[in-house]
């Protein structure tokens, strides 16, 4: 079991490691990050020094080396030893280190990519997990309550429902809650997005909950479909009518027998779809103008920012990598077969 | 007239489809009693699983139609309450299904789906339930029972399995036992113990037992009485020694030549009936069986076709659903393979 996750979070980390060359390459792709930053009165001579200041001018194998290691121990910046070295005497506030994980450093922001995304991430994983946390608990509920009263008016109404709101666009659903929920009808204060340090528990979730729900709704509509049909086949398994034969009650029939085995698969569905929604969050909080992740990489896109789009894939692919590892460890936990082979 | 310890009665149970509605059982009668075995034989699709289940209730969260009665112990169980149904299922009635593989529960240990069983209609306490679980475990032939009783139903072989679910089943002591195919996916020689150990807890508890099985071979070493099921019908039914001497129809004798057996005769080929049993939608009139029959054109005015026969007593005492007049039933010289079968 431990040698399991141990080979597990092994695999994830070389294939980071991949996934953060193929970004590297592409990259280089784009041109001299240099040029962005060298200014209206740009001479081939001041370019040059900018790319020799930030190690641009080294072989692409040099500079993935050093980003790799950049993310294992953390790294200075300017890069360029001797000139760091320098600036350190006469001017040591422009000398920027960067923790590890270092994602690298934005000439164009003078700021590093960790600083920036911790600056917009947790509007983000605010929106992200509460999103979660709304869709799997209602979307599980009404899925199983489709599931027991199959072919019932409660049955239809619910599929109904979900097959109106699964079809409704993410831009839709959030322009509707805010222009009508919250300014034309007033029911819910105009969302904004208030820190726990700045307004508490309580108006931190006031502020997320519409972004949330915008965010949860398709999702939801999905988990109750997909609940749905997954309780309806376990409950029509030969182990079903076992429980039956034993003369259980249908309550412990359904939750016990029933349940356990149409959830379980869903756990890893949930896992890897929380990772995609960190991605839907973007259409979210541009509706509501959040300062989260989405915003970051729309700014750093205009700006052509490259260190920072590079960073946030990166925090992406994690993210999908780190809900697959933790998705499969815990399957490994509830379902037997998986934990003692 | 006192009625048998189970008798069933005019038992019908249909599906209702989108294509119409499925007769799986249709007018299905028989009785046993006490420490007697009925076996229930036919091909895949006669609705001997449908059939029995309608005896532990089985259907009621279903959308099956059930009907005509099933009496047990002085009770018509179709008149039941769905709690005083619930109270008697695995408890009085108890049954082992066909698929050992399918039918445990793959995320609980074998031990607590056991004693759940237990639990369910006992006042005990858990560790009662454990010791029991593991008593039966042992009585079911399973080594290291105080061990195994832990282990998940993937790390048990399937006649392991099988085992398991024949403890399941025996916990309470059942009164009436519904074998479903028990031994169908496993080697001969497990085959066996399974057999000899159904007949032991058997005598011990004088249990009534419904054998369901393809094989004639386990029909005679087993059972008393013998019912014949083709297409959700009975069509022939009776003793096992008159029976399986004397089959009086088509369709059994058919079933008699399909199955491969080491000792019959050489020049009696090995045949599997040909064709296919009929949809369970829209039968057709007449005889369920006529279209693979080789004897209807014995049968005067095509009744065979038209006409379904009536299951009526034959000449060797007992039922037949037959057109086919007695002296045309030339079988009896095969018929010897599977008396030396029997013994
Ligand atoms: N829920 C259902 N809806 C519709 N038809 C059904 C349903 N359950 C069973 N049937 C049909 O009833 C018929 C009898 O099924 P049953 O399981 O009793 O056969 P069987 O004699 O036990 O066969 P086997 O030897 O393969 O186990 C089959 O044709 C099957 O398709
Ligand atoms: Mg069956």
């Amino acid at each position: 079991m431990i040698a399991f996750a141990i080979r597990r979070i092994l695999v994830g980390i070389v294939l980071l490691l991949a996934m953060v060359l193929v970004v590297f390459v592409l990259f280089f792709a784009a041109g001299n990050p240099a040029r962005d930053v060298c200014g209206k009165y740009c001479t081939p001579q001041k370019l040059a020094n900018i790319t020799q200041v930030y190690g641009y001018d080294k072989p692409i194998t040099y500079q993935f080396g050093q980003f790799v290691k950049g993310l294992a121990v953390g790294r200075d910046y300017p890069v360029d030893d001797k000139y760091r070295e320098a600036l350190q005497k006469s001017n040591p506030s422009l000398v920027i280190h960067c923790d590890a994980p270092c994602l690298g450093y934005s000439l164009r922001s003078a700021i590093t990519v960790n600083d920036a995304i911790a600056k917009y991430a947790p509007v983000t994983i605010s929106i992200a997990v509460y999103a979660f946390i709304i869709w799997i608990v209602f979307g599980v509920l009404f899925g199983v309550i489709a599931a027991v009263f199959k072919g019932k008016w409660l049955d239809r109404v619910i599929v109904g429902v979900t097959l109106v709101v699964y079809a409704l666009p993410t831009f839709f659903v959030g322009t509707f809650l805010l222009q009508f929920i919250a300014i034309r009808w007033k029911l819910f204060p105009y969302p904004r997005y208030v820190s726990i340090a700045d307004g508490g528990v309580f108006n931190w979730l006031i502020g997320l909950t519409l972004p949330a729900m915008t965010l949860a709704l398709f999702y939801m509509a999905a988990y109750v479909r997909i609940t749905r049909a997954f309780v309806l086949e376990s409950l029509s398994e030969d182990y079903i009518r076992t429980a039956r034969a034993k003369g259980l009650t249908e309550r412990v029939v359904l939750f016990k027998h029933g349940l356990r085995a149409a959830l379980t698969p869903l756990l890893s569905m949930a896992g890897l779809d929380f990772a995609a929604l960190l991605a839907g969050a973007v259409i979210t909080e541009a509706v509501f103008s959040y300062q989260g992740l989405g915003l970051l990489a729309v700014i750093s896109n205009r700006n052509s920012d490259l260190p920072i789009l590079i960073g946030l894939v990166i925090v992406a692919g994690a993210a999908v990598l780190a809900a697959n590892i933790i998705v499969d460890i815990l399957y490994a936990f509830v379902d037997p077969r998986v934990r003692l082979s | 007239m006192s009625r048998a310890f189970l008798s069933v009665e005019n038992l019908s149970v249909n599906f209702p489809t989108s294509d119409g509605i499925v007769r799986a059982t249709d007018d299905l009668s028989y009785t046993l009693e006490r420490g007697q075995t009925l076996g229930i034989v036919g091909e895949s699709g006669s609705g001997k699983s449908v059939s029995s289940s309608a005896i532990l209730g089985l259907h009621r969260n279903t959308n099956a139609h059930v009907s005509g009665a099933i009496w047990f112990g002085g009770t018509n169980l179709l008149a039941l309450s769905d709690d005083e149904m619930r109270e008697r299922r695995g408890k009085e009635v108890a049954m082992i299904f066909q698929d050992p593989l399918s039918a445990l529960h793959p995320y609980y240990r074998v031990g607590d789906q056991i004693s759940e069983a237990h639990l369910a209609h006992n006042r005990v306490s858990k560790r009662a339930a454990r010791a029991r679980t593991i008593e039966m475990l042992a009585r079911v032939g399973i080594p290291q029972p105080d061990r195994r009783v832990d282990d998940y139903p993937h790390q048990f072989s399937g006649g392991m399995r099988q085992r398991v679910m024949i403890a399941m089943a025996l916990i309470n002591d059942p009164v009436l036992l519904i074998a479903d195919e028990p031994t169908t996916a496993l080697d001969v020689t497990v085959q066996a113990q399974i057999l000899d150990l159904l007949q032991d807890l058997q005598k011990e508890f004088d249990t009534a037992l419904i054998m369901i099985t393809h094989d004639l071979g386990v029909i005679a070493e087993i059972a008393d009485d013998v019912l014949v099921m083709y297409a959700g019908r009975a069509v022939e039914y009776g003793s096992a020694r008159a029976l399986l001497s004397q089959p009086a129809m088509p369709y059994t004798w058919g079933l008699i030549q399909s199955i491969p057996d080491v000792s019959r005769s050489v020049d009696l080929p090995l045949r599997p009936i040909p064709g296919n049993p009929p949809s369970l939608l829209n039968q057709p009139a007449g005889c369920p069986f006529y279209a693979r029959c080789d004897y209807s054109k014995f049968v005067a005015d095509n009744r065979c076709a038209t006409e379904l026969p009536e299951l009526a007593p034959a000449s060797y005492g007992h039922l037949k659903r037959c057109h086919l007049k007695e002296e045309l039933s030339v079988y009896d010289t095969q018929l010897a393979v599977v008396e030396t079968g029997a013994n």
